[in-house]
């Protein structure tokens, strides 16, 4: 018996060794933690070479019900920043930064942005955290971060502002191509009908509206007065498309989109990234996924 | 008034038509199936066989999603298969038909259940476990219809010796050598409407909108004739008040249809005319000369 225990922490400290042999090497880089994918994305634009950014919700992960592991608390110490979007988008981050106990420097990667109120959905009344589906507000991330870089590393500087720079050029091109697909859609079709809550600074910024089904329980199958309330208001509204990605039986879609007229649209990206394969493995493509499928559905 | 309550909501959506419309196809054809399994002692086997599609519905799911060729002809072939195997383990070893079919189908259910959680996500497992009732398209709907129509007139054609062999099997097999062909006959009209059922109510709630409306009209008649009839008509009566339940109360439409099927039997069981609840305990009186 005791020679077993004995065998297993002789393995355990082992693991560690070794473990610990795998940081030195990537010692040399700035160590950060980037709370979710699309922070994260920013971070490496910004950091480049320089910096080794760890995403805690990662690809296709949910921000909202995120619980963290034991593993992410390790990955928080470690770091020498810590970026968070803050506004109410992670809450659990508070407390695991606490139990971590980092002395890296929180960093709020949406200072300066003009918070704005949630129109529905999870954070119904608050502050509505999706600050990036702005591009304005994407690049006041940039900035946010390349500052906290260049504070924690500040033989970066060079590097960090160039990186910056580019990125920063390839955001203004994203959003006058952004704006150039909705001028191109007529005035009184800027608006679909949709589940998502997450596009509260888009349609503040880009000027289409998401409006939500009313009255529709969206976790359970629909029942017929379901369906009769939404077909109902497309018909009022005259709303032009629909993106209902919740209602996954696409038959059931389809008959809503023949018997009212309005087209389906795709998928819509506004929490997560995908991963490599996926449609929007990075903010860029994320946004032009995002700006193309609304304009094939919006046009025409 | 009335109108605006009853009329409106299938007057106003299309949807809510072709709900109907699809309903009423199916119990057309799976009332009168539903009646001769009753009569036959087999109702259980219209269970065992509605949960043996899963997996052939799951696997032309697996090939092609929720495509109406593939699920159909996947459902169609598994549900021949352990109807067939069934039948045959029961008769080649000492296992009675009943714990065999169970067997065949609580696999199929796992088996079932394990395809389509290979390629698809638990909400595709509901809508193939509970259907769509509120998603049928042309297609659907005139697979639907083709096999309501197909039932009613094998039927017409293999009643004689379908109605005797529930009466008496053995005279049959003295006079007739139908009775196999028609039993087979049978067994495919079952699975032909199983599978049409569960586009628009699911594996799971298929065989009920079959076996309920049978068990209503048990108690209303003694006659088969009148039996289909009044299987067919209850049917009817329960798919229209369950889509306007769902239509008014936001619940799912399919289970709402069964359940109203559902409510009629209790009533059926209570107040039936032959041999319900209350006319057992008051008899009513005798004729007398």
């Amino acid at each position: 018996m005791m020679f077993s225990r004995r065998s297993l922490l002789a393995a355990v400290l082992a693991l560690a060794t070794f473990a610990h042999f795998d940081q030195a090497a990537a010692q040399e880089k700035l160590k950060v933690v980037a709370s979710f994918s699309i922070l994260g994305d920013f971070v490496k634009n910004v950091g480049g070479d320089r910096v080794q950014v760890v995403t805690l919700v990662g690809p296709n992960g949910d921000a909202h019900v995120f619980s963290p592991s034991p593993a992410d608390a390790k990955q928080l110490s470690d770091a020498k920043i810590v970026f968070v979007n803050a506004l109410g988008f992670e809450g659990w981050i508070t407390r695991l930064v606490k139990a971590s106990g980092t002395k890296a420097p929180i960093i709020v990667a949406t200072k300066g942005v003009k918070p704005r109120r949630m129109d529905r959905g999870e954070h119904d009344g608050g502050s509505d955290p999706h600050a990036w589906q702005s591009v304005a507000n994407a690049k006041v991330y940039v900035a946010n971060i390349r500052d906290a870089l260049i504070a924690a590393d500040p033989a970066g500087k060079a590097a960090f502002e160039a990186n910056a720079k580019a990125y920063l050029a390839k955001l203004d091109a994203l959003e006058a191509d952004l704006k150039a697909v909705i001028a191109k859609v007529p005035a009184d079709r800027r608006k679909i009908i949709t589940t998502h809550d997450a596009f509260g600074y888009f349609k503040d910024a880009y000027g289409i509206d998401f409006i939500a089904p009313v009255g529709v329980s969206t976790d359970s199958e629909p029942s017929a007065k379901d369906v009769a309330k939404i077909i109902n208001q497309i018909k009022t509204q005259k709303i032009p498309a629909v993106f209902l990605e919740n209602i996954s039986d696409a038959r059931l879609v389809t008959r809503i989109s023949k018997e009212t007229g309005a087209k389906i649209g795709g998928t819509l990206y506004s929490d997560a990234l995908t991963d490599e394969k996926g449609d929007a493995p990075t903010y860029i493509d994320m946004v032009r996924h995002n700006i193309r499928t609304l304009g094939v559905a919006l046009t025409s | 008034m009335l109108y605006t309550i009853f009329i409106a909501p299938f007057a106003e959506y299309e949807f809510m038509r072709r709900a109907l419309v699809g309903t009423f196809a199916l119990v057309l054809g799976a009332g009168p199936v539903g009646v001769f399994l009753m009569l036959r002692r087999m109702s259980l086997v219209g269970d065992a066989m509605a949960h043996a599609i899963l997996p052939g519905a799951a696997i032309g799911f697996l090939v092609s999603g929720l495509s109406l060729f593939a699920m159909t002809l996947g459902g169609l072939i598994a549900g021949f298969t352990v109807a067939l195997l069934a039948g045959l383990v029961a008769r080649v070893t000492e296992i009675k038909e009943d714990a065999s079919l169970a067997t065949f189908y609580l696999v199929s259910l796992a088996l079932g259940v394990i395809i389509v959680s290979v390629r698809g996500t638990n909400v595709d497992l509901l809508h193939v476990l509970f259907g769509t009732v509120l998603a049928l398209d042309d297609q659907t709907l005139l697979l639907m219809a083709t096999i309501g129509s197909l039932t009613l007139v094998v039927l017409a054609l293999i009643y004689r010796p379908l109605v005797l062999e529930c009466v008496d099997p053995g005279f049959l097999g003295s006079v007739s050598k139908t009775g196999a062909a028609a039993h087979l006959a049978f067994l495919a009209l079952v699975v032909m409407n199983l599978v049409g059922g569960f586009h628009a109510l699911g594996t799971l709630l298929a065989v009920g909108i079959m076996i309920l409306p049978a068990a209503i009209a048990r108690f209303w008649a003694r006659d088969v004739t009148a039996m289909i009839l009044i299987a067919i008509v209850s049917g009817v009566v329960a798919g229209y008040a369950g889509l306007l339940l769902s239509f008014y109360t936001s619940v799912p439409s399919g289970p709402a249809i069964i359940l109203f099927v559902g409510a009629l039997y209790a009533m059926s069981v209570l107040f039936g005319r032959v041999g319900g609840v209350v006319r057992q305990i008051f008899p009513g009186r005798h004729l007398e000369a």
